[in-house]
């Protein structure tokens, strides 16, 4: 990725961007999130296929936007949240710069975030074929084994909202887990807080999750709980059509059509 | 050992359900009385985590009802609800809560009889489910003790 690296250069250098956000050689053979701001430190940007976190997690936070105008390593997953962020007014052209990398590792600058939304929509949010898979058996279970799939895989999780910090979409400077009054969801690790906090994730997350997994990845216990989102994802497929984030889309649980189709409603 | 009676909460709309009990009552139309209501603005109100918390402090059944599509007071709460039902109807379903527990309806503020008929039914639907004992159970588990040694 010399191309990436001779252009995050030029851009410090000509101060057309204060930071580039990309990726750098991390402990154990993992790459992590680097912010660069001198010319040359642009050396160590790396990007291969270890390269996973959605790094527009770090476009919303304040400390990285405050330094100024931001360019972002982006790959497709990343491109989506960017549109799905610029679409509740999170970013704008004059605030970030895409490098987009495109599926086949090429690099490609783009002007303005329009041009980022037509790149994204030549490719549709497939879910892989293992989780489509993982997603059909729970379907097929009864109600009270999917209630003892999802109570075992969650009654580990602790709470510790790395979830939650991954995810590019939970930028909320106070998140409704932060509150105490009312405590909607208990702060011990037990069953029921772990479900409603998950159920809540997925809720919030409805529309809006592009599918990335960074949720799962950063998970330290592995639990699926993308699989909630993916699923909310293919519902979102059927019950309103098609979902590809958009700028000008209002989100999509807060609009609605007076000819919504459900077959439950007495 | 006695009967079970089921525990219904009603998440209603002032507008059109609240209202549509009310005649109910003045129409003098009897129905089971293990519904307990509750009042809300509007069905857009009806947060998803409200109907988790009445299972949570021992709800067996749910009823949720508003106004009917193009008649909210607000023009558009309950158009705005129905998507949050479909969406939240559909993951509880996922996470293997009962969804038979929990019943969405329309009910005008003229539809006493429907009213009490959307009651009767329910009650005697969760009467036969039986008491939430699923959710109970994992509810008043007590909370893991962390050993940091």
């Amino acid at each position: 990725m010399d191309d990436l690296r001779k252009r995050a250069k030029e851009l410090l250098e000509t101060s057309a961007v204060k930071v580039v956000i990309g990726y750098e050689q991390g402990t154990a053979n993992k790459t992590r999130a680097l912010f660069v701001e001198k010319a040359e430190d642009a050396d160590c940007l790396i990007f291969d296929s270890r390269c996973v976190q959605n790094l527009a997690t770090y476009v919303t936070k304040r400390e990285v936007k405050d330094k100024g105008k931001m360019a972002i390593t982006a790959t497709l997953p990343v491109m989506r949240s960017i549109i799905q962020l610029a679409s509740e007014f999170q970013v704008n052209d004059n605030n970030l710069l895409v490098l987009g990398i495109t599926p086949e590792s090429k690099l490609v600058e783009f002007k303005n975030l329009s041009e980022v939304e037509t790149f994204v929509h030549q490719y549709q949010i497939e879910i892989d074929a293992k989780n489509k898979e993982m997603l059909d058996k729970i379907a097929k279970m009864t109600q009270a084994e999917r209630w003892k799939f999802w109570i075992d895989e969650l009654s580990p999780c602790f709470k510790c909202y790395a979830c939650r910090a991954a995810c590019p979409m939970c930028y909320c400077h106070r998140c409704t887990v932060d509150f105490n009054q009312p405590q909607w969801i208990p702060v011990p690790s037990h069953e029921l807080g772990n479900l409603e906090w998950h159920i809540m994730r997925a809720i919030h997350l409805t529309g809006r999750c592009i599918d990335c997994d960074a949720c799962y990845n950063a998970c330290p216990l592995a639990i699926p709980i993308n699989l909630l989102t993916k699923r909310m994802l293919e519902d979102v497929k059927i019950n309103f059509g098609s979902y590809q984030p958009s700028i000008k889309a209002d989100h999509l649980m807060s609009t609605y059509k007076p000819d919504d189709k459900e077959n439950f409603i007495q | 050992m006695a009967e079970f009676e089921p525990k219904i909460v009603a998440f209603v709309c002032n507008w059109c359900t609240y209202a549509g009990a009310d005649l109910t009552g003045t129409s003098r139309i009897k129905y089971a009385s293990n519904v307990r209501i509750l009042r809300f603005p509007c069905t857009g109100r009806i947060d998803y985590m409200l109907l988790l918390k009445a299972f949570d402090e021992g709800a067996d059944g749910i009823i949720v009802s508003g106004c009917h599509p193009n008649d909210c007071h607000y023009t558009s709460g309950n158009f705005h609800a129905r998507r949050r039902w479909i969406m939240f109807r559909s993951l509880c379903d996922f996470t293997g809560i009962d969804t038979r527990r929990i019943k969405f309806s329309w009910v005008s503020a003229a539809e006493g009889a429907k009213w009490a008929d959307i009651v009767n039914t329910t009650v005697a639907s969760i009467r036969e489910l039986g008491p939430y004992t699923e959710y109970k159970i994992v509810a008043n588990n007590p909370v893991k003790e962390v050993s940091h040694g």
